[in-house]
């Protein structure tokens, strides 16, 4: 009996308890500048809580693929404290850096495929890179390219695929290990809106599923679409609107 | 659309024969582009270097055959001389030296040379012609060795002395031999220093090809670091596309090596059937690399290749740290 009020004692604080679930990204007071220029990012602070949803936006140049090269850790903060799943990431180890990347997708602007690569095998990269054998993850591959309408392109080397295509590759292979955390700076800006809205589904889909997910965007069209809340970066500096 | 589309559920093995994937689907290519023309260069290099050095390693092994064979034949043989004295009778001196000779056991053969056998060896350096009866010409007893009792040449040598003291000397040809071997092994370690300068060459010419390949596929290594790749896997990535290089280079080299040595071989053989061939092969030895030549060619190509991967595999680790 007083076990079991243990337990559930241990269970209400850690949903009262604040910072109980971790936040999946926070910044405190994190400012960057690259080299001896101007600060492209001063004094930001915000939390990323695991599975929500949020549009990081702003004029072009205010720093959204900084913020998430940050996130990426595929740079640091000139000053403040980047933690990712919980863990303050200065000084991290080669191997933790690798477990961090696991746990997130990513949707670069310029896509990043490997163009000597199939489609197929750009978007079972995540799962290969892990080590898995190809046939533990052929059906998936299959279904998640047939699901963004590359079915029929499976064998086509990314110089052959339009920039629509190539973006839903680039998407595909930042969902294909289904990440907790997803970063996509403008995935809808090279296709036409009924394709960027299925994008979005597809988004709030695995939002739905736990990821959380962070869109850079400034097409406004897709933002009015969700109701999220939004990041607004302009002139280095972060505003949020809930 | 439906939450099917990215299932939470991963099947562990979902069978080698999905039919709703296309049975041609190309599905592992290499992670690194294999087939550019700095990797076709490189393959060109390790090809060249291989080659050269299964070159050196072929004739210096020749070289070390030939050798011993010369030095086999050469220790099997000691000769007596017996120098004319005056006042002395040398048929007589020669054939008690011959007596002697044959008492000693493990000489399996005696051959005296007549007076007109010795002025004839004479002959390629005073010519024909001429009348030798008046110099005192030194005569040759050859003595051949049983190869398998161990001849007593002290005691011989001694015996000798004893016997015709001040005109008989034996010459086990120690010297001769000493030298030979001497030249054999300085050829047989130029050629192994060749073939390891030529190996050093190789890793330096992979440590440039593999800084160049990194450079040129930064991106590619970003976008694997980015995906969820660590540095080892990465490492091995390109490791394996520079041993597959190297072992095309290895292999196309060494291949070609020995193409040169069985040519090299063939028209030699051609070449003998000739008395001047007969002479050149009696003074210099067969051409014949033998099995251990080209096995040697063929570890030079194996250590080449290795040597690519190793060296590519601790460049990437150093560039990506």
């Amino acid at each position: 009996m007083e076990y079991g009020t243990a337990l559930n004692l241990q269970a209400n604080m850690k949903s009262l308890l604040p910072g109980a679930e971790r936040p999946v990204v926070q910044f405190e007071n994190v400012g960057m500048r690259y080299g001896l220029g101007p600060e492209v990012l001063s004094d930001v602070s915000f939390r990323i809580a695991p599975r929500s949803f949020q549009f990081l936006t702003g004029p072009s140049g205010a720093g959204k693929t900084t913020l998430l090269r940050l996130i990426l850790l595929s740079v640091r903060p000139t000053r403040g404290l980047v933690s990712i799943f919980g863990d303050e990431v200065s000084g991290i180890s080669a191997k933790a850096l690798t477990g961090l990347r696991r746990r997130m997708g990513v949707v670069f602007q310029d896509f990043r495929l490997l163009d000597h690569l199939t489609t197929y095998e750009n978007v079972a990269l995540p799962l290969r890179v892990q080590g898995r054998a190809e046939t533990s993850y052929r059906a998936e591959v299959v279904e998640l390219l047939r699901w963004v309408g590359l079915g029929e392109r499976m064998h086509a080397l990314p110089p052959l695929l339009s920039g629509g295509e190539k973006q839903r590759a680039a998407i595909a292979r930042a969902l294909i290990a289904r990440p907790d955390l997803l970063l996509a700076d403008e995935p809808t800006g090279n296709v036409d809106p009924g394709l960027g809205r299925r994008l979005l589904r597809l988004f709030l889909e695995l939002n739905k599923l736990g990821t959380s997910v962070i869109i850079a965007t400034h097409d406004f069209g897709i933002m009015d679409a969700v109701d999220a809340r939004r990041m607004v970066l302009g002139e280095g500096r972060l505003r949020i609107e809930e | 659309m439906s939450t099917q589309a990215i299932p939470r559920t991963r099947p562990e093995a979902s069978g080698p024969a999905d039919p709703a994937v296309p049975a041609n689907l190309r599905r592992n290519a290499p992670l690194v582009p294999t087939d550019t023309a700095a990797g076709r260069s490189l393959a060109a290099v390790i090809a060249i270097l291989t080659f050269l050095a299964g070159l050196c390693a072929g004739a210096a092994e020749m070289v070390a055959a030939n050798a011993s064979q010369w030095q086999g034949d050469v220790a099997q043989e000691v000769t007596i001389q017996i120098r004319p004295g005056p006042g002395r009778d040398v048929d007589a001196d020669v054939a008690r030296a011959a007596g002697i000779a044959k008492g000693e056991p493990g000489i399996a053969e005696t051959r005296v040379f007549s007076k007109a056998e010795a002025e004839r060896l004479l002959e390629p350096w005073l010519g024909s012609g001429l009348d030798l009866s008046d110099l005192p010409v030194p005569r040759l007893i050859a003595l051949r060795l049983a190869g398998d009792q161990g001849a007593d040449l002290k005691r011989l040598r001694s015996r000798l002395l004893e016997a015709l003291p001040g005109v008989a000397s034996l010459d086990d040809h120690a010297l001769w031999l000493q030298r030979l071997s001497t030249a054999a092994n300085a050829f047989v370690g130029i050629g192994i220093g060749m073939v390891l300068l030529v190996l050093v060459a190789t890793g330096l010419a992979v440590t440039f090809a593999t800084r160049g390949a990194m450079a040129g596929n930064r991106e590619v290594v970003e976008v694997l670091h980015f995906v969820g790749a660590d540095d080892d896997y990465i490492a091995k990535a390109f490791q394996r596309r520079f041993f597959g290089l190297g072992l095309r280079g290895g292999a196309i080299g060494a291949g070609l090596a020995i193409l040169a040595f069985v040519i090299t071989g063939l028209l030699a053989r051609a070449a003998r059937s000739g008395p001047a061939g007969q002479e050149v092969e009696a003074l210099f030895g067969a051409f014949h690399v033998g099995l251990r030549g080209y096995a040697s060619v063929i570890l030079i190509g194996v250590i080449a290749s290795l040597v690519t991967g190793v060296v590519s595999r601790i460049t990437v680790r150093r560039f990506l740290a």
